[in-house]
C-alpha cells in the first residue's frame, strides 16, 4: 500500500524553481532518504510534504487521500528540524508531552505515553531536565521522541544528524534505522551525506536542480546509476566519453571496449565505472594503455591515476592486488564489461 | 569568561568614565531633588534650606493617592497594550524580507522622532467632532452622528500607545530576529494552529524579553505629562502633570520634588518586584 504519493509537485520562489515536477510513490513502512547536494530542493520538498510550504502545482496524497491543501497542524506528521527546534522554556518531559497536550490528552494518558517514549529513546532519567542542559545526542533523541509522540502517519527528518560529531552521527544512524524498523513507520529523511543514506534507507531518492534523478534501493543507486549526475554524486566514479561503432559496439578513443554495447540508435554516451572495478594489467594484454600520473598510497588501498586519451582514470586496488608501477610508467587497463554502466542521459 | 577581582587602581580606570557620567547626570540631580524635597517653601518666593517633612505629609491624602494610582494604572495599561499589539506585529515583521523590514523600521523610527506635542495635537484633531474620525465612522454608519472622541480616557490611552508603540517594537525586534523560526513551525507540525503555537511557544520562549519590554515601556509611559492634558479630563491627569503644575505654575519646588522622589521610589519598587517574581519563577 502506498503511504505517500507525490504527483507533479512543483514549487517556484519567484523565477527560481526549487522543486520541479516531482512524482514519487512511497510504500508504507519504507525508510526514504532524499539525497542531494545543497540547494537541490530536497529540504523544500520535505517542507512541501509537511505542509510548511504550499506547492505551486501538483498534488500530495496520503494513503490515497489528498492532503495538498490541508494545514500542517491537521496532518498528524512528526517532523524533526535541522535546528531540532526544542522548546527552550520546557523540560524534556513537557517538550515530548506538547503534541499530546495540544490534542487535549488527559494527564494520566500523556504521562504514561511520555514514559514510553523516554524509554524508547533511552532518556528515562532525564524527564525533568531543561532541554538546555542536554548533550547534542540527547537533544536529538528528545526531538525524535517529541515527533513520534502521537504515532504520526509520516515521520519527516530534515538533516537530523548534521549537528552531531562524526562518531555520534554513525551511532545515531544505526539507532534511527533500528527505531524505524521497530515502529514500522514510513520515514523520510533529508540528507546530503551519502553514507547516511546508504546506512539507513530502503529507498534513496537522488535529487539535483529540483528534479529526481533516480529513486532506487541504495545498492542499485551505486551499481546502476541512472545518469552521470547520480554516478558522480554517489561515491566516486570514472566517466568516459564513448561513441558507437557501426555495430553498436562502444568505442573509447577509437578503441573497442569488449562486451560494452550502446543501446540501438545512440551514437554518443558516457560510461561509468567505479575505481574499484578498474583492473590494472600488463600493457601487452590490456584493453587500454595509459601513463601513470600519480599514486596515492592510503595504506589499506592504493589509488592509481592513469591518463589515457586526455581522460584520467582512477583505479583503486588493495595492496595485495597491486602491480608494481611507478609514476610515469605505461600501464594497461581492463574495464570488465559487467562493471560498466552506459549512461545515455 | 573568567572574572578576577580588580587588583590595582588601573584595573578600575575603564569604569571611571561611566561612573562619572552616572554621578554628574543622575546622582547629583537626584540628590538635589531629594534635598529640595525636605526644604521649606516660601510663599510667593522660592524655598529656604530647612528639614521639614510637610511636603511628604501633604502627599498622603486620598487625592494624591488616587492620582498616583491612576498614573501607575495608565502606564501599566499602555505597557500591556503596546506589548500585546507589538508582539504579533514584530513577529510577523521578522519573517518578512530584509527590504520590507527596512521600510517598516524607518517608518517606525520616523514616528519615534515626533515630539509629544505634535502627537498630542494630531490626535486631538483626529478625535474632534468637526474634523475627526467620528465623521468617517458616521459616513460608514457605525456612528449615528459625528461625535468628539475627546477628552476621555480612551483618547489618552490611544495617544500614549501611539507614542510608545514604536519604542516597544524596536525593543522586541532584536529578540524576535534571533528566535529560531522553526520553533513555530515545529509547534505547527506537532498539532498546534499558528495562533496556538504563537501563544504556547513563541510567547513563553520570549518571556524574559517581554518582561523587560513591559518594564521599559511602563517607565517610558510614566513620564508622559502632555498627552493626558491635551487628550484627557482633569481626572485623567497623571502625577507628572501635577509635578509640572506645582513646579512651574505654583512655584512650589519642594512639593514637586517630593512628588517626583515618591514617583521614582514607587516605580523602582515595582520594577524590583517584577524582577523578583521573574527571578523566582526562573529558579523554580
Amino acid at each position: 500500500m502506498s503511504a505517500l504519493t507525490l504527483e507533479g509537485v512543483t514549487k517556484r520562489f519567484g523565477s527560481l524553481v526549487a522543486v520541479d515536477d516531482v512524482s514519487l510513490t512511497v510504500l508504507k513502512g519504507t525508510f526514504v532518504c532524499l539525497l542531494g547536494p545543497s540547494g537541490c530542493g530536497k529540504t523544500t520538498l520535505l517542507r512541501l510534504i509537511a505542509g510548511l510550504e504550499a506547492p505551486s502545482a501538483g498534488r500530495i496524497l496520503l494513503a490515497g487521500a489528498e492532503v495538498t491543501g490541508l494545514p500542517t497542524h491537521k496532518r498528524d506528521f512528526g517532523m524533526v528540524f535541522q535546528s531540532l527546534a526544542l522548546f527552550p522554556h520546557l523540560s524534556v518531559r513537557d517538550n515530548i508531552a506538547y503534541p499530546l497536550r495540544i490534542r487535549g490528552a488527559a494527564k494520566a494518558e500523556w504521562e504514561s505515553r511520555v514514559g514510553e517514549l523516554l524509554d524508547l529513546v533511552h532518556l528515562q532519567d532525564h524527564g525533568e531536565r531543561p532541554v538546555s542542559r542536554l548533550s547534542g545526542g540527547q537533544r536529538q533523541r528528545v526531538a525524535i521522541a517529541r515527533a513520534l509522540a502521537v504515532s504520526p502517519r509520516l515521520f519527516l527528518l530534515d538533516e537530523p544528524l548534521s549537528a552531531l560529531d562524526a562518531k555520534l552521527r554513525e551511532a545515531m544512524q544505526v539507532e534511527l534505522r533500528q527505531l524505524q524498523q521497530k515502529l514500522g513507520i514510513t520515514t523520510i529523511v533529508v540528507t546530503h551525506d551519502q553514507r547516511e543514506a546508504m546506512t539507513m534507507a530502503d529507498l534513496v531518492v537522488v535529487m539535483g536542480d529540483g528534479r529526481i534523478h533516480q529513486a532506487a534501493a541504495p545498492v542499485e543507486i551505486y551499481r546502476k546509476p541512472a545518469d552521470a549526475f547520480v554516478a558522480d554524486f554517489i561515491g566516486s566514479t570514472n566517466l568516459l566519453d564513448i561513441a558507437a561503432s557501426g555495430s553498436s559496439q562502444a568505442l573509447f578513443d577509437g578503441v573497442p571496449l569488449p562486451g560494452v554495447i550502446l543501446p540501438a540508435g545512440v551514437q554518443r554516451a558516457r560510461l561509468s565505472i567505479r575505481p574499484e572495478d578498474v583492473r590494472l594489467t600488463d600493457p601487452a594484454n590490456a584493453t587500454l594503455t595509459g601513463r601513470v600520473t600519480f599514486l596515492r598510497d592510503l595504506g589499506g588501498t592504493v589509488e592509481t591515476f592513469v591518463e589515457a586519451a586526455d581522460t584520467t582514470i582512477v583505479a583503486v586496488s588493495t595492496r595485495r592486488e597491486q602491480t608494481q608501477v611507478a609514476a610515469g610508467e605505461q600501464i594497461g587497463i581492463r574495464l570488465p564489461a559487467e562493471a560498466c554502466v552506459v549512461l545515455t542521459r | 569568561m573568567r572574572r578576577e577581582p580588580a587588583r590595582t587602581f588601573s584595573d578600575l580606570l575603564p569604569l571611571l568614565f561611566p561612573a562619572a557620567v552616572l554621578v554628574v547626570f543622575f546622582v547629583i540631580p537626584f540628590g538635589i531633588m531629594v534635598a529640595v524635597s525636605f526644604f521649606r517653601r516660601q510663599q510667593g518666593g522660592f524655598y529656604t534650606v530647612d528639614f521639614v517633612v510637610a511636603n511628604y505629609e501633604r502627599f498622603l491624602t486620598p487625592f494624591f493617592g488616587s492620582v498616583l494610582g491612576f498614573s501607575l494604572f495608565l502606564a501599566m495599561a499602555v505597557a500591556v497594550c503596546c506589548v500585546v499589539v507589538a508582539l504579533p506585529f514584530t513577529s510577523f515583521l521578522s519573517g518578512c524580507s530584509r527590504r520590507v523590514q527596512v521600510v517598516w523600521l524607518v517608518g517606525i523610527l520616523a514616528i519615534l522622532s515626533l515630539s509629544e506635542v505634535i502627537i498630542g495635537f494630531a490626535w486631538s484633531t483626529l478625535f474632534s467632532r468637526t474634523a475627526g474620525i467620528g465623521n468617517l465612522l458616521a459616513a460608514l454608519g457605525l456612528m449615528e452622528a459625528p461625535k468628539a472622541l475627546l477628552p476621555g480616557f480612551g483618547a489618552v490611552l490611544t495617544g500614549m500607545i501611539y507614542q510608545a508603540l514604536p519604542f516597544t517594537i524596536l525593543l522586541l525586534y532584536p529578540s524576535l530576529m534571533r528566535l529560531d523560526p522553526s520553533l513555530l513551525e515545529a509547534a505547527r507540525t506537532l498539532g498546534a494552529s499558528p495562533l496556538r503555537g504563537f501563544v504556547s511557544v513563541v510567547v513563553p520562549a520570549l518571556r524574559h524579553t517581554i518582561a523587560a519590554t513591559l518594564i521599559m515601556v511602563f517607565v517610558f509611559a510614566l513620564g508622559s505629562y502632555l498627552l493626558p492634558q491635551i487628550l484627557g479630563r482633569p481626572q485623567h491627569w497623571t502625577l507628572s502633570v501635577l509635578i509640572t503644575d506645582q513646579a512651574i505654575y505654583q512655584s512650589n519646588m519642594p512639593f514637586a520634588a517630593a512628588m517626583a522622589v515618591f514617583l521614582v521610589l514607587i516605580s523602582l519598587a515595582l520594577v524590583g518586584l517584577v524582577l523578583l517574581v521573574g527571578g523566582r519563577r526562573e529558579a523554580a
